[in-house]
């Protein structure tokens, strides 16, 4: 039985406190009228100034105030009250970045765990605990997801547009797709998905328990078909989440591949989170009969998903990029001028570094040049997060400061406080799976 | 010169790995194994080095990815940048998501074809190369091991007797 160490314990209860306190400080200082907002952007535009030199300075207000006079009066107001929108949005999509981005690592490890099992793999059932330790996090983070997602339909925030009954009113094209578009609907999928992906975690854990202590293979059997039978589910639902809670962000966009494009990224970190937990408790002395292939085969499992990812990814940005429709290529141009760096960087954390570190066969034994690179896979795949709901809720007011780094450390306190509650519930392996032979004696 | 070996049959790979392993712990060398399938484990019984192959692949790979860039920035960028659909030609950079398949294409393309001719040249295999084979059964279902003899035949035959050959000769080998 794993004991959770009282430092971890109270390394996420401090991770929790402070991303709590980060995010209040967040919502505290998002402005409530328009002349605050304008007033936040004009000392941001200050402290930039000062960098610069002072001629430079004078000379960029000047045509500042020269674009102002030439725009029309009710084009400002306009104006502002987008701004003050953007910057109201900021703490909320910090919060939904964060919340979306660890719910999605538990359930990409969901998916990994049905797969091994429709697929009888025979390497991974020394594992199943431990992936079952992770998608614990399933059950809070999908109901935090949901809140959030419900307070949106409250309108306590702007990040979903198409809420927004005056912004319809306006807009033929999201009246086209209010028939998918609405919010009763909307709630009503959530819900769907959430109780479908919930029920097949629960129900696949106690049969997995079950398993240990019957005398038959019953139990494993109802296991396979129950998870042959989520993969379709999963299938369908992850596509339409992907449709629901991230591509209507951006109502007007749309792309087909984008729900494999959002499955590669949450199937990687979770391949990821399982490689690096189970380095952590094979390291404190938890997982006896986990050799290096098993970690070998997790670090391969990294490289191959990575490489998918960037293909999906540029799949779908070249498509879009080559024919360059205007009513398509809006999403990318938004990505190209206000988000450079966050939009290349995940490229380069996503594909050229596990690319070049994880090829070697070797490298990939090596615990802690597994855990480095599952640190920066999953960096980068927060930004890839951050890149899709940002650039639609914020704009160009985009920054990685407290409520977004506070997100992080609240949520990543979360997820480790649960997992790891979780892994002391069962023995970390399982007594009698018909693989767990063969899984012992693994080698690659 | 021609050299005397002693060569070893048998009949199942279980036993050609404990006998190659007992053979090793004896110190005797063994000249080369020859089995009609892989036998798993068997270059780590005998001690073998390990490939480079995957080295060698990873380079080609790059000198592939070299070639397209080149070639393409030479063609597309460089002699006559045309607008073709109103595609940027004015750099590479600006151009690449374009060139992106066929940089792709080229780096599998040089990988994989030079590691296969590397493979050939350094395994010795051409179309009309003579077989070296020592007995026919070895395609088929018999395992033979092969060791160098120094006047030390009954002392040998005797070991390899003892590891559950079922068949032992000693022949001339032209070297």
């Amino acid at each position: 039985m794993y004991t959770f160490s009282n430092k971890l314990r109270l390394g996420s209860f401090i991770a929790m406190g402070l991303g709590f306190i980060f995010l209040v400080i967040g919502f505290m200082s998002a402005p409530s009228t328009v002349e605050e907002a304008k007033a936040m952007v004009a000392v941001h535009d200050d402290g930039h100034g000062g960098g610069h030199a002072e001629a430079a300075t004078e000379a960029h207000g000047d045509q500042g105030h020269g674009e102002q006079a030439s725009h029309g009066g009710e084009h400002d107001a306009s104006h502002d009250e987008h701004l003050l929108h953007q910057l109201q949005n900021r703490p909320w999509s910090a919060l939904y970045v964060a919340a979306f981005f660890f719910f999605m690592i538990s359930l990409g490890v969901l998916a990994f765990y049905a797969i091994q099992r429709a697929a009888q793999a025979g390497w991974s059932p020394l594992l199943f605990r431990v992936m079952e330790g992770i998608t614990a996090y399933l059950v809070p983070g999908g109901i935090i997801v949901f809140v959030i997602l419900l307070l949106s339909v409250l309108h306590m925030n702007h990040m979903f547009v198409w809420m927004d009954s005056e912004v319809v009113a306006h807009d033929e094209l999201l009246q086209g797709k209010a028939g998918y578009l609405n919010p009763t609907f909307f709630l009503i999928r959530a819900a769907i998905f959430l109780g479908g992906w919930i029920f097949y975690r629960q129900y696949s854990r106690k049969l997995s328990l079950a398993q240990d202590e019957s005398d038959d293979n019953t139990n494993f059997v109802k296991n396979f078909r129950w998870s042959a039978g989520f993969l379709v589910f999963y299938l369908v639902t992850e596509s339409m989440m992907s449709w629901d809670w991230i591509m209507s962000v951006d109502p007007h966009w749309f792309s087909t591949l984008f729900g494999w494009y959002v499955f590669a990224s949450m199937f990687v970190s979770g391949i990821t989170v399982i490689a690096m937990v189970t380095v952590y408790l094979k390291s404190k002395g938890y997982l006896e009969d986990v050799n290096d292939s098993h970690v070998h085969d997790l670090a391969k499992f990294m490289f191959g998903i990575s490489i998918f990812w960037t293909y999906l990814w540029f799949a779908q940005f070249m498509l879009i990029w080559y024919a360059n429709i205007p009513e398509e290529v809006t999403y990318y141009v938004a990505r190209f001028q206000d988000y450079k760096l966050p939009f290349f960087g995940m490229l380069a954390l996503n594909f050229v570094f596990p690319l070049l570190v994880l090829m070697n066969s070797d490298y990939k034994r090596i615990n802690w040049f597994v855990i480095m690179t599952g640190i920066v896979v999953l960096f980068g795949h927060y930004l890839d997060i951050f890149n899709m709901i940002m650039p639609a809720t914020v704009g160009d007011q985009w920054f990685i400061g407290l409520p977004e780094i506070g997100g992080i450390l609240f949520f990543g306190g979360l997820f480790v406080y649960w997992v790891f509650t979780a892994l002391t519930k069962a023995p970390l392996q399982p007594k009698r799976n018909p693989f767990i032979e063969e899984s012992r004696h693994f080698h690659y | 010169m021609a050299s005397k070996v002693i060569q070893a049959l048998y009949n199942d790979d279980d036993v050609l790995m404990h006998a190659v392993k007992k053979v090793r712990a004896e110190h005797h060398h063994i000249e080369e194994v020859y089995t009609p399938f892989p036998v798993h484990g068997l270059d780590k019984a005998m001690g073998l080095a390990d490939t480079r192959i995957a080295i060698t692949s990873f380079l080609y790979g790059c000198l592939g990815l070299t070639v397209a860039i080149v070639m393409m920035n030479y063609i597309m960028i460089e002699d006559w940048p045309q607008d073709i659909g109103g595609k940027p030609s004015f750099s590479y950079l600006e151009n690449m998501p374009a060139f992106v398949p066929i940089m792709f294409e080229l780096t599998v393309f040089f990988a994989a074809h030079l590691m296969v001719i590397t493979f050939y040249l350094r395994s010795r295999m051409w179309p009309f190369k003579k077989a070296e084979n020592p007995d026919k059964r070895t395609t088929d279902d018999h395992f033979l091991m092969e060791i160098g003899l120094n006047d030390n035949e009954n002392e040998l035959a005797d070991l390899l007797w003892e590891t559950g050959a079922v068949e032992v000769k000693v022949t001339e080998k032209e070297s």
